[in-house]
């Protein structure tokens, strides 16, 4: 398939694509932790390289299948999850906040000094098991689950905790059960990313999953418009558009990405597509229809 | 030995404490982490730099020709990236703004220095002087004195001036202290001015301390002093200090006892730990929430 | 038994006692108010009912369970409902979801469930839709339904929050101060309402409120608390004619 788009699209359009399609799987995944159930996840990247590296390392090293590392990056990363979910999911707002920035500096730091995982030079071989078609079938199968997840009992708990944590418990949710497990569908996803990114890349080192990673795709939640997944899809291609079309400016790149930050917080701090969720269109179309 | 890492551990803490005060002051007033801080403190390094490689000053003009011009640039920040989104937005929007400014400040020294490190050139003849079984340097006792002293200054200032009473007022309610005749505005920028002042006194020191200075040295320096504050306390300044200096000694006697190459994550740990155990850090007070 | 015992219940905050060896009994289906000034504790008792807090002294009975340290969400499932002083709606979502929301604590789907999108699932969410569906019919915000809660008017906010009370199926029905912030017709249309639900879904209900020709109007037994401590515990007329109650509350005899 990949062959076949070849001859039509050019290779580095092909590749920003891809990167897109990554991406964007990454990004839901810190959609439903922070931009719907609320709870602002700074470390990302952490849970990536997690997924990254198991799965690099078990497909380099132990010569796992591509299916079965990736898999197992996944629960990788689901595990960590719920390990650091369960003792700070009961820490407010910007709490926890901290705790994800420590947890993925100090994730960085353990592979830096990761043996098995090439150090600080990171580790490279990896084969390329990830295609434009695989990356894309994926990104499509996880936005039509997170669109089915969203419009579920367990996603409106989840939207029920961001909006008003004491009210959802009076209703019945289980706050930090749910809590847990939407910090661990974040991790999951990431670390699915993480081994894709790492079996396109080829090559994986720590500084890959830094704080700025984690940054970049809070800012593809936050861009988008927080709980929303065409907005979070919209903020990635932007976001993930932007370097690439910014590399006219190349040295002033950065400069204009953080001025852009502050200046979009200033006068849109809802995001592109602000709450815009299937609501306002349903609003629309459904008005004089009977509720099912 | 162990008496020479207590010290090395306490000058490095006294940086944390200069940088972690700025993080916790903000944080008490208006609930920001501000995260283009760790800017300010390596924007105050390459100030005293300037002044002291291109006019030749002695270190004391360079620390307040420093604070100086960081006093200003926080002032600024305040004013262009966070009045605007204040009580208009939520706190993730001010975060995302802080993180903008970092990014932008950090870009832009590269831009005018490069990614290399520089030094500073000597300007201090240091001693090392031999107490007991002890050797200090000049430069440590230099670190330490003023440290201590812009600290104690500093409580001073809030414990006895009316600024600080104001301070002291907004950090516990911010309506009711502008009800009460307080400009908040004002006082918010006073409290980023001292706090940056603090942090480019960090800088300099740091700066001729290891000698070297370069663009992103404040990111790892800015969330370990984040780490400290939290540590001690965040919002409370006393914590700040408390939490610099046991941060400081215990990442020297970490590196110097058990491995120097996870240095990094021992800061990452304590936060965590103190997280988990006691989020009101060493000096806070727990918050019971109103239902 | 009352389907609600308290027993020497205190709760203490740091050195503040807010509540002083509590003893109170709340008869199933009646409608029981709670009156008393200010930082009298009323919220307090709310919260310690629906599991918020733990109280420091005394034990707390639901339908003849010790409920004491249980959490919210337990107890919410278990058929106690409330409303809440301030408003506490789910601003960003809309009406009828926030009443689906009020629907979790009596269905099952779990994680998987929603993914899989099984029959048993989807008829699940029927049934949460219909049901749902009917709660606003009965406080008449059937038409706004696919509004932002936010976006509603002060006073049909506070119905939203009932009807997603009443979303748990609940067997007692916590309203804290359901009349604040309405004119009179609002609260006379409002005494009828909770009438009406008392009877229509079997309730019993619990009422914090200031309003004293409400609590009196509507209120079949009522309990007076001054200062953490119960002063008055009877019918109406009773507590209205008791004079340690007047003192501390209704001020110059009436």
């Amino acid at each position: 398939m990949d062959a076949l788009l070849l001859q039509h699209i050019d290779a580095y359009y092909l590749h920003i694509m891809v990167l897109i399609g990554i991406n964007i799987i990454l990004a839901l995944g810190l959609n439903i932790t922070t931009g719907v159930t609320g709870q602002l996840s700074m470390g990302h990247a952490g849970f990536m390289s997690i997924g990254a590296y198991t799965a690099a390392i078990l497909s380099v090293q132990l010569s796992f299948p591509f299916w079965a590392a990736l898999l197992c990056g996944t629960l990788a990363a689901a595990g960590f999850g719920f390990l650091l979910g369960l003792p700070t999911l009961r820490l407010e707002g910007d709490y926890l906040a901290m705790v994800t920035i420590g947890f993925a500096e100090i994730v960085r730091v353990f592979f830096l000094n990761f043996e098995p995982g090439g150090k600080a030079v990171g580790l490279s071989g990896i084969t390329e098991h990830t295609t434009f078609s695989l990356v894309w079938l994926m990104a499509i199968i996880i936005i039509v689950l997170n669109v089915k997840l969203l419009n579920s009992r367990t996603g409106r708990a989840f939207y029920a905790i961001r909006e008003n944590e004491i009210a959802a418990e009076a209703a019945g949710i289980n706050t930090t059960r749910m809590k847990v497990l939407a910090f661990m569908v974040g991790a999951a996803l990431a670390g699915l990313g993480g081994g894709l990114y790492a079996h396109y890349m080829t090559y994986i080192a720590p500084q890959d999953f830094n704080f700025m990673k984690s940054i970049e795709l809070l800012n593809m939640v936050v861009l988008g418009g927080m709980g929303s997944i065409p907005g979070t899809i919209l903020g990635t291609v932007v976001l993930t558009l932007a370097p690439e079309i910014l590399r006219v400016v190349a040295e002033y790149r950065l400069l204009f990405y953080g001025a852009l930050l502050v200046i979009l917080m200033i006068f849109r701090p809802n995001g592109l597509l602000g709450d815009v969720r299937w609501y306002d269109i349903r609003k629309r179309w459904f008005s004089k229809k009977e509720v099912s | 030995m162990f008496i020479e890492q207590l010290i090395n551990g306490l000058t490095l803490g006294s940086t944390y404490a200069l940088i972690a005060l700025g993080y916790t002051m903000v944080y008490g007033i208006i609930q920001l982490i501000n995260f283009a801080h760790g800017e300010i403190y390596m924007f105050g390094a390459f100030a005293g730099l300037l002044l002291v490689s291109v006019f030749g000053v002695n270190i004391f003009v360079a620390l307040i020709g420093a604070m100086l011009f960081c006093m200003l640039l926080g002032m600024l920040i305040e004013r262009v990236a966070y009045r605007p989104i204040r009580g208009k937005s939520s706190r993730l929007s001010a975060l995302i703004s802080a993180i903008g400014v970092s990014i932008f400040l950090s870009t832009l020294m590269v831009l005018l220095r490069g990614t290399n490190t520089t030094r500073y050139p000597e300007i201090i003849k240091i001693q090392t002087y031999h107490l007991g079984a002890v050797d200090l340097s000049s430069l440590q006792i230099i670190i330490l004195a003023v440290s201590a002293l812009l600290m104690i200054g500093l409580q001073l200032m809030i414990q006895r001036s009316r600024l600080g009473k104001a301070m002291r007022a907004c950090s516990q309610d911010l309506d009711a202290a502008s009800l009460m005749g307080i400009n908040a505005n004002r006082v918010i920028s006073y409290t980023f001015a001292i706090g940056s002042a603090l942090a480019a006194a960090g800088g300099v020191m740091v700066g001729i301390y290891y000698n070297a200075v370069w663009p992103y040295m404040g990111t790892m320096a800015g969330l370990k002093a984040f780490c400290a504050a939290v540590l001690g306390g965040i919002g409370s300044i006393p914590g700040a200090m408390i939490g610099g200096l046991t941060l400081g000694v215990l990442e020297i006697l970490g590196v110097a006892y058990l491995s120097s190459s996870y240095k990094d994550a021992i800061a990452f740990g304590i936060l965590i730990l103190v997280l988990i155990i006691r989020p009101q850090g060493i000096m806070g007070q727990k918050i019971t929430k109103k239902v | 038994m009352g389907i609600l015992t308290m027993e020497g219940v205190s709760q203490e905050f740091g050195g503040l006692l807010a509540l002083d060896h509590i003893r109170l009994e709340v008869e199933k289906g009646k409608i029981f108010g709670i009156i008393g000034p200010n930082g009298a504790g009323k919220t307090t008792l709310f919260n310690i009912i629906t599991g918020i807090y733990t109280p420091t002294g005394g034990q707390v009975k639901y339908q003849d369970n010790e409920i004491n340290g249980l959490p919210p969400y337990v107890l919410a499932r278990r058929g106690i409902a409330r409303t809440f002083q301030n408003i506490r709606l789910f601003n960003k979502l809309s009406v009828l979801d926030n009443v689906k929301v009020g629907c979790h604590g009596v269905t099952r789907t779990g994680f998987l469930g929603g993914l899989l999108g099984l029959p048993a699932e989807r008829r699940e969410e029927r049934e949460i839709n219909r049901r749902a569906g009917e709660l606003l019919e009965m406080v008449e915000l059937y038409e706004k339904r696919m509004e932002y809660a936010e976006n509603l008017a002060y006073g049909e906010q506070r119905k939203l929050e009932i009807a997603r009370a009443l979303a748990l199926n609940p067997a007692l029905l916590l309203l804290d101060e359901p009349a604040a912030g309405m004119n009179t017709s609002e609260k006379m249309s409002l005494m009828d309402f909770i009438k009406t639900i008392r009877d229509h879904y079997n309730l019993t209900i619990l009422l914090v409120e200031h309003d004293m020709n409400l609590v009196m109007n509507i209120c079949e037994q009522i309990a007076v608390l001054d200062y953490g401590r119960k002063i008055a515990d009877g019918p109406p007329e009773q507590v209205k004619n008791d004079p340690r109650v007047i003192q501390s509350y209704l001020g110059v005899e009436a």
